[in-house]
């Protein structure tokens, strides 16, 4: 089969579904493979990089989508573009179906298969398809450059010569994967970040980056991402309201806010609001991750940059990852090829369209004439859910009952215990002569501190535990010491083998403890 | 004198008790050897000064020269025949506690035979005998049987400790068949024995003759043999545990026969060491200390379930790809590792996994290997660091999340009948449910079952692959395939 990609058609759009470099690799997966002249051009693969690989280069978009049998392509498609699918073929690209009726629809008539790739379900055996990821990875660090190139100051506090410089505070908001990247690129530019995400989960992520996580002063629980498939979900209206009380606080602090908020299939939601832009300092950036969607600032335009009246840049550019074509191209054709992996497992250059594939299924929005979104939820679960706790809370007088009752049990325990030991200790004592029962005590109270401490005795320490007794019994030597001063030829001689085999034993298990002692050691 | 031997012994016991205590961590576990030897100097230097003042200088050879002995012993040995040195050392106790107690016994002898002649204790002239014929001397008739019950426990202990240690050497080293034997008779043997040292019990308290005393050392020493001889090399870990407990308890009762307190508590301690070792390793395999010393698995119920599906074999390049996959991984190694020496290996494939940013950790069954505690021995020997190194209940739950399991050579500890079979020999035993993970690789030399010959259906399942060599040489196939 014929995998084909065509030039972007959208105004501005430098990406390509296919690199050089995935070509080989489709290659090896049987597929023979086509791009429409100059589809590269944008993203710096010129058509004679294409042709040293391989890979046809057709001079019409119409004979590519006619002669291919998958196409495989970046943005989602236009009308016309659609109008040339036929039954049978693939499409694999951006599809955004939960606002694309019409598309679906015409697929449907079609009869072609569409594969939505911002539909690959979050579970980790379809990261490496995860092309909303990759893309968004490149959002965020462009987003952070960008609004380096409209800020006029450095990132990083300096003291120089010629005066000190703070250091930037940057705020970003939203810690998926943009904002995660976002977060990577602002620390490393030396920034001082701050970052904010409904799911108190990703705290740990956040400060792992390098970033404070600011949170709210909020009691009702929190959402478990693991429930949404590990994005975020809407909010009460508390919530909210306690989420902007917090950032009104940080408005007039923060030199530079990135906002990357989005909820799956919703508009994005407004979260930093005009009195917000107002309270920032004038010559702060905003830049909007979420511009596509509406925004989460109020007064972002989208695709352009303004300037507000206090003097603040709010930034809405749609095309992040279209701004670093080359970058983003080679990950999002390494998505598209890892895809083409699945739907191939027999690597014969034959598409097995397997709908019972969690992956694949939760993909495919047409197939075979059928609308097929949206999928059922898949099998795997994206993030282990959180564990809640069980038990429910005691009331004090519950929990006081409770230790009363364990305490004596506890005591009755014990008591009976000592009750018979003591018993049998004074049977002892009746018949057998004092100096053996000081010795007994002796015996008893060792037992008795031998089972108290070795209970706690690290687990993986059980072999220097069984070397160090071993070498500890050899005190029988004290033993064997108090004989071998007998007159007694005999005496001497087993006393004199006696030390020898304790002195063997003494040596070697106390050398051999610390030999294994010294080799335990922390990463 | 004797004051200061006293004051020396104490602080020994107390740094003996801080010795074993030292040990709940793997820092202050090195601070606690050196209790352990402090503790040890200080009591044989209070012994050679105080109530042992004779031929001192022999003591301090025999001490030397079993001193280099041991030395040379503890470096030599490999981390992997760790088993067989501990049983071995065992034995010694074992067999030196024989011979203090017959010591003890013809010291009796002795001390009668002077008080025969010169009629009262007071005016006897003991002074060749030594310190322990005066202790002897000055003892009262009801404390002189009390004295033969203990040295004649002493001796029994000790004969068991030393031919059982001695068979269970043997087994580990792989120089007898590691299998459970037994004579013909079985179980009778060992009671008929039991029996005629109980007689010989009552013989030797009214008589104090020795030849009570030696017909019981042989029952004993054949106890010993016989016991662990019917003890499979899949319970060793118990038995060394036991016999280590065993070596204590005979130090204690030739304590008392001696009257030495330090041997006493010494021997008490190291005895609920072992106590409480063998009834942990035991808890593992969820089976009772009784059944694991009389040997072999206890009966099963009913016919074990049929074992469907077939082993699929792979190849190191299978096995390294999904490595390469894999974001988690989780390698539960087993007595084949010690076998094949691959502890290196596997430290090496953790290193390059861990370099690529992959989760690896450890899982350990308790009774994994052939002594508690073994396999984190042998991963710090190959430099494994231990805070990846986790027990059953610490990652028991982490299995479905992880992405790949290997197996490397353990078999009955991740066998999924213990908790899917009512029938099978080893239903209920805790066991490391690998079979969770998305994947599992087993490492195994071939085919055939394991140690306690039970059908292993983790095999069998869908998700395990079978990776068949020698672990060694497996690993080192995988380890150029990592990139």
């Amino acid at each position: 089969m014929k995998i084909g990609t065509p030039k972007e058609i959208l105004d501005g759009e430098n990406r390509v579904a296919m690199t050089p470099d995935s070509a080989v690799q489709l290659q090896k997966l049987g597929y023979d493979c086509a791009i429409e002249k100059g589809a590269g051009a944008a993203a710096g693969f010129s058509d004679a990089a294409y042709e040293a690989v391989g890979v046809e280069v057709v001079k019409t978009a119409a004979s590519l989508w006619k002669n291919s049998d998958i196409v495989a392509k970046v943005r989602i498609p236009t009308e016309t573009e659609m109008k040339r699918l036929t039954k049978g073929k693939t499409l694999i690209s951006f599809f955004n179906p939960a606002g694309n009726e019409e598309g679906m629809e015409l697929a449907k008539s079609k009869g072609a298969n569409v594969i939505a790739m911002e539909m690959v379900p979050r579970i980790s055996r379809a990261q490496k398809m995860d092309a909303l990821s990759s893309m968004a990875n490149i959002a965020g660090y462009r987003a952070v450059i960008e609004a380096g190139n409209n800020f006029g100051r450095f990132f990083t506090g300096q003291v120089t010569a010629a005066g000190k410089v703070p250091p930037a505070k940057v705020l970003i908001v939203g810690a998926g994967v943009a904002g995660l990247a976002a977060i990577g690129t602002s620390t490393s530019l030396g920034a001082i970040t701050y970052a904010f995400d409904v799911r108190p989960e990703v705290a740990e992520q956040v400060e792992s980056m390098g970033a404070e996580f600011v949170y709210l002063d909020f009691e009702e629980e929190q959402q478990d991402g693991a429930a949404t498939g590990g994005y975020a979900s809407v909010q009460s209206e508390e919530f909210r309201n306690a989420q902007l009380a917090k950032f009104r606080e940080l408005a007039p602090e923060m030199d530079i806010v990135i906002t990357t908020a989005l909820i799956p299939n919703r508009p994005a939601p407004k979260l930093w609001l005009e009195d917000m832009v107002k309270a920032m300092k004038p010559g702060s950036v905003i830049v909007d991750l979420a511009a596509e969607r509406g925004g989460n600032v109020e007064g972002t335009v989208p695709d352009e940059k303004v300037v507000t009246d206090n003097g603040v840049t709010i930034i809405g550019y749609t095309d992040f990852p279209s701004r670093m074509a080359a970058q983003s191209s080679s990950l999002y054709a390494t998505n598209i090829r890892h895809m083409m992996t699945d739907l191939t497992p027999e690597k014969d250059g034959q598409i097995n369209h397997d709908m019972e594939d969690d992956v694949i299924r939760g993909a495919t929005v047409t197939h075979e004439g059928e609308i097929t979104f949206p999928p059922p939820p898949p099998k795997v679960q994206a993030i282990a859910a959180q564990k809640k706790p069980e038990v429910k809370e005691l009331t004090p007088e519950e929990k006081k009952a409770q230790e009363i009752a364990a305490f004596k049990a506890q005591t009755k325990q014990q008591f009976t215990l000592l009750g018979v030991g003591g018993a049998l200790m004074l049977l002892v004592g009746l018949v057998a002569p004092a100096s053996f029962m000081q010795h007994f005590i002796v015996f008893v109270l060792a037992v008795f501190v031998g089972f108290q401490v070795i209970w706690g005795v690290a687990h993986s320490l059980h072999t220097p535990l069984m070397a160090i007794t071993n070498a500890i019994s050899s005190i029988i030597i004290v033993g064997a010491l108090m004989q071998i001063g007998s007159g007694s030829f005999l005496v001497i001689l087993l006393a004199a083998l006696s030390v020898f085999m304790a002195g063997i034993n003494i040596f070697g298990g106390f050398l051999v403890t610390r030999r294994m002692l010294a080799m335990f050691q922390k990463s | 004198m004797i004051g200061f031997t006293t004051a020396a012994y104490v602080v020994a016991a107390v740094l003996f008790i801080l010795s074993l205590g030292g040990l709940s961590n793997q820092e202050s576990a090195k601070r606690a050897v050196w209790y352990g030897i402090v503790g040890m100097a200080l009591a044989v230097f209070a012994t050679l000064v105080g109530p042992g003042s004779g031929l001192w200088l022999l003591s301090i050879l025999l001490i030397i020269g079993g001193g280099l002995i041991g030395q040379y012993v503890a470096q030599r040995v490999q981390m992997t025949e760790m088993p067989q040195l501990v049983a071995a050392m065992h034995s010694l106790v074992g067999l030196a506690a024989v011979f203090v107690g017959f010591n003890a016994h013809f010291e009796i002898g002795n001390v009668a035979q002077v008080m025969a002649i010169v009629d009262s204790a007071k005016d006897a002239d003991l002074s060749d005998l030594g310190a322990f014929a005066k202790l002897i001397a000055k003892k009262t008739p009801a404390e002189l049987a009390i004295l033969h019950v203990e040295l004649f426990l002493g001796i029994f202990i000790g004969a068991i400790t030393f031919t059982g240690s001695v068979v269970a050497y043997g087994k580990l080293a792989g120089k007898v068949t590691s299998a459970a034997t037994k004579l013909p008779g079985g179980h009778a043997l060992n009671a008929a024995a039991a029996g005629l040292s109980l007689i010989c019990l009552f013989w030797y308290t009214s008589t104090g003759g020795f030849l009570p005393l030696f017909l019981m050392t042989l029952a004993a020493l054949f106890i010993g043999y016989h016991l662990i001889m019917g003890i499979g090399g899949a319970d060793m870990p118990v038995v060394v545990s036991m016999l280590n407990s065993y070596s204590g308890w005979a130090a204690a009762a030739i304590g008392f026969s001696l009257g030495n307190d330090l041997l006493i508590v010494v021997g008490a301690l190291v005895g609920s060491s072992g106590a409480i070792l063998s009834y942990i390793m035991c808890k593992a395999m969820n089976r009772h200390f009784v059944s694991v010393i009389l040997g072999g698995f206890g009966g099963s119920s009913g016919p074990q379930m049929e074992v469907e599906g077939e082993q699929v074999a792979i190849e190191a390049d299978g096995v390294a790809a999904a490595l390469n996959d894999a974001d988690s991984v989780i390698i539960i190694p087993g007595y084949g590792m010690a076998v094949a020496q691959a502890q290196q290996s596997v430290s090496e494939l953790v290193r390059k996994l861990r370099a690529k940013g992959k989760n690896v950790r450890f899982a350990i069954h308790p009774v994994a290997g052939r002594l508690p505690g073994h396999m984190n021995v042998l991963l710090a020997e190959a430099k494994v660091p231990y805070d990846i190194v986790l027990e059953m209940d610490e990652i028991n739950e982490d299995f479905p999340e992880t992405d790949v399991a290997i197996v490397i050579g353990s078999n009955d500890i991740v066998n999924p009948a213990a908790q899917e079979d009512p029938n099978s020999p080893i239903a209920g035993m805790p066991v490391l449910e690998c079979w969770k993970a998305k994947q599992v690789f087993v490492s195994k030399r071939g085919q055939g079952t394991g140690y306690s010959g039970i059908e292993n259906p983790l095999f069998f399942k869908e998700n395990t692959r079978m990776f068949y060599g020698d672990a060694k040489q497996s690993l080192d196939k995988l380890l150029p395939m990592i990139d």
